[in-house]
């Protein structure tokens, strides 16, 4: 897929969709789960695949909102635009996932996974897997320890490809 | 107002078991006839039915099994567990505005030897599970895991706290004999030394994987006067969806941590004569340990950030400052979507608990937190 072009508000123009990507991988890589979008959420994962971490946001009042939706929860107008971040955050919270789970998920088990609050906006929090680093985007989910891991910790997104034309956001841990 | 003028007066339920032989259908037909013979009422004189969304025994299935006349009122809430109260609430609403006269409401579920719910990956529902199953998060354990920590981070609570609230369900399950723990006590090194589930939530934070089904009658507090069992009435009622709320995965607004029990709690206080002081024992919602904190904060039993510490010196147990979850719960006496908890409510205000809060006169019921909920506050 490629992107061609992005308007001034609203979807980026584009090809393919992410969610044909979706259907086209059967919604599965590997056993894992890929990203279903809907229709609001597919800017969110266009941009991933771009390398970018963009948030929807009001285009009247300038509201940031997430998950994305149809309309401004404060000034309910229908007009949005994808504001983009700095990628950068901090870790919420997170947990660390052990079996019973599918399949391919228990090979990788125990795993954490986090909820990490972006810097740019502490209340728009995003939930992702870890990476030891953003020079890997592809590690194994279970390449950080642990004992690494804490409430507040840094993180920056970086991004993986999981299937043709689908990437996801992940967290690699920075030095604060 | 709802207050007082209805009541349930019958209650029914079949074994509990990991895995009971017969079909959903059948344990729901089992279920709802006990109610109803509990109750000393006709099944032809039920004319209301209200379950969850989540049921998979219709009304028509339901309804001709039993025998049940013409049915006048109907209704399903959603959201899973957060959803067995509203069945009460809204068969209460239907008999006090004269829509029915005699509500059956009924929970019918093998989830122990049936498939577990997030093992599906034909059915992803796409807002919000594209947020979170994607990265690993598959599981109702690890969504509420992640609030859990947080929690514990926030207010310093730890799995100690999360402990007691699993040893006073199982203690109460060991004086049950329909319990499924009823005869495997809980120990503090058990509970360390157990396999994680999800960090910071074991495998005793669980609820059980329970076959089971349960129901209740509801009627006029005149009506109930002439049954059989002593009327617990319905004193209030009510339903939560709070602001930016988002189902399980509540990361996404200003405040995580104050779920839907803020939001049912203010409306149950508020058309009720009672406050959390006057509760003699709560049925708490328990799916996961850290939902009792968080709803003993909700309800109003403590200030924000103490729930944890409420449950220090065997607060929860029986003779402490609140006896919870008397017949085990979801947690050790079977996790049958919180419907459970609805009947032992009633059986405490009967006074015919296995583990019997002395005098009784108030029981708060609660339905699944950190999903759009419910409450029932029941005296007799």
């Amino acid at each position: 897929m490629s992107v061609t072009g992005t308007p001034a508000t609203g979807v980026p123009v584009t090809g393919t969709s992410v969610t044909e990507a979706v259907h086209a991988a059967g919604g599965m890589a590997g056993g894992l789960l890929l990203p279903w979008p809907d229709t609001d959420g597919e800017p969110f994962w266009q941009y991933a695949l771009r390398g970018e971490l963009r948030v929807q946001a009001c285009a009247d009042c300038g509201l940031r909102r997430f998950p994305p939706r149809p309309a401004c929860p404060r000034c309910h107008s229908f007009a949005d635009e994808w504001r983009p971040t700095s990628g950068r955050g901090r870790i919420w919270s997170f947990v660390v996932a052990h079996p019973p789970l599918l399949p391919a998920y228990a090979e990788q088990a125990p795993y954490p996974v986090a909820v990490v609050e972006l810097d740019d906006d502490p209340t728009i929090r995003l939930v992702g897997t870890l990476t030891p680093s953003v020079r890997r985007p592809d590690a194994p989910w279970n390449a950080v320890p642990v004992s690494r891991l804490r409430i507040g910790a840094p993180v920056q997104a970086v991004y993986q490809i999981l299937a043709p034309g689908v990437a996801v956001p992940r967290w690699a841990l920075t030095t604060p | 107002m709802l207050k007082d003028r209805t009541a349930i007066v019958g209650i029914g339920q079949t074994r509990f078991a990991k895995t009971l032989d017969e079909p959903e259908k059948t344990l729901a037909c089992r279920a709802v006839l006990a109610a109803l013979d509990d109750a000393g009422i006709d099944p032809a004189e039920v004319d209301a039915l209200a379950s969850y969304t989540m049921e998979e025994t219709d009304e028509v299935e339901l309804a001709k099994s039993i025998g049940a006349g013409d049915i006048t009122f109907f209704s399903r809430t959603g959201f899973g567990g957060g959803g067995s109260c509203a069945t009460v609430a809204h068969l209460a609403m239907a008999v006090a505005t004269g829509q029915a006269s005699v509500g059956v409401a009924w929970r019918s579920r093998k989830r122990g030897s049936g498939v577990r719910p997030w093992t599906n990956t034909s059915v992803q529902l796409p807002t919000p599970a594209q947020w979170t199953r994607p990265f690993g998060l598959l599981r109702p354990a690890d969504e509420i895991a992640m609030l859990a920590r947080r929690y514990m981070h926030e207010y310093g609570a730890t799995r100690d706290h999360l402990f007691n609230v699993a040893l006073a369900c199982r203690n109460r399950a060991n004086q049950n004999p329909a319990a499924v723990m009823y005869d495997r006590p809980l120990t503090r090194e058990m509970y360390m030394d157990a396999r994680w589930i999800s960090e910071p939530l074991c495998l005793y934070d669980n609820c059980l994987e329970t076959d089971g089904a349960l129901a209740c009658v509801v009627v006029s507090a005149e009506r109930a006067r002439d049954c059989r069992q002593r009327a617990v009435y319905i004193h209030s009622a009510a339903q939560g969806l709070p602001a930016q709320h988002h189902g399980m995965v509540n990361y996404w607004n200003d405040d995580p941590l104050t779920g839907p029990a803020w939001t049912a709690a203010r409306h149950l206080w508020k058309t009720a004569d009672l406050g959390p002081q006057d509760v003699d024992t709560a049925q708490i919602y328990d799916a996961f340990t850290p939902l009792i904190p968080l709803s003993l904060e909700g309800y109003g039993f403590c200030g924000r950030g103490e729930g944890a510490a409420y449950t220090e010196g065997g607060a929860l147990e029986l003779g402490g400052r609140l006896p919870i979850n008397t017949a085990g719960g979801g947690l050790s006496e079977g996790y049958v979507h919180g419907f459970n908890l609805i009947n032992e409510g009633v059986r405490q205000l009967r006074g015919s608990s296995t583990s019997q809060v002395p005098d009784a006169a108030t029981c708060l019921v609660t339905a699944g937190e950190g999903v759009p909920t419910s409450a029932l506050l029941l005296r007799n």
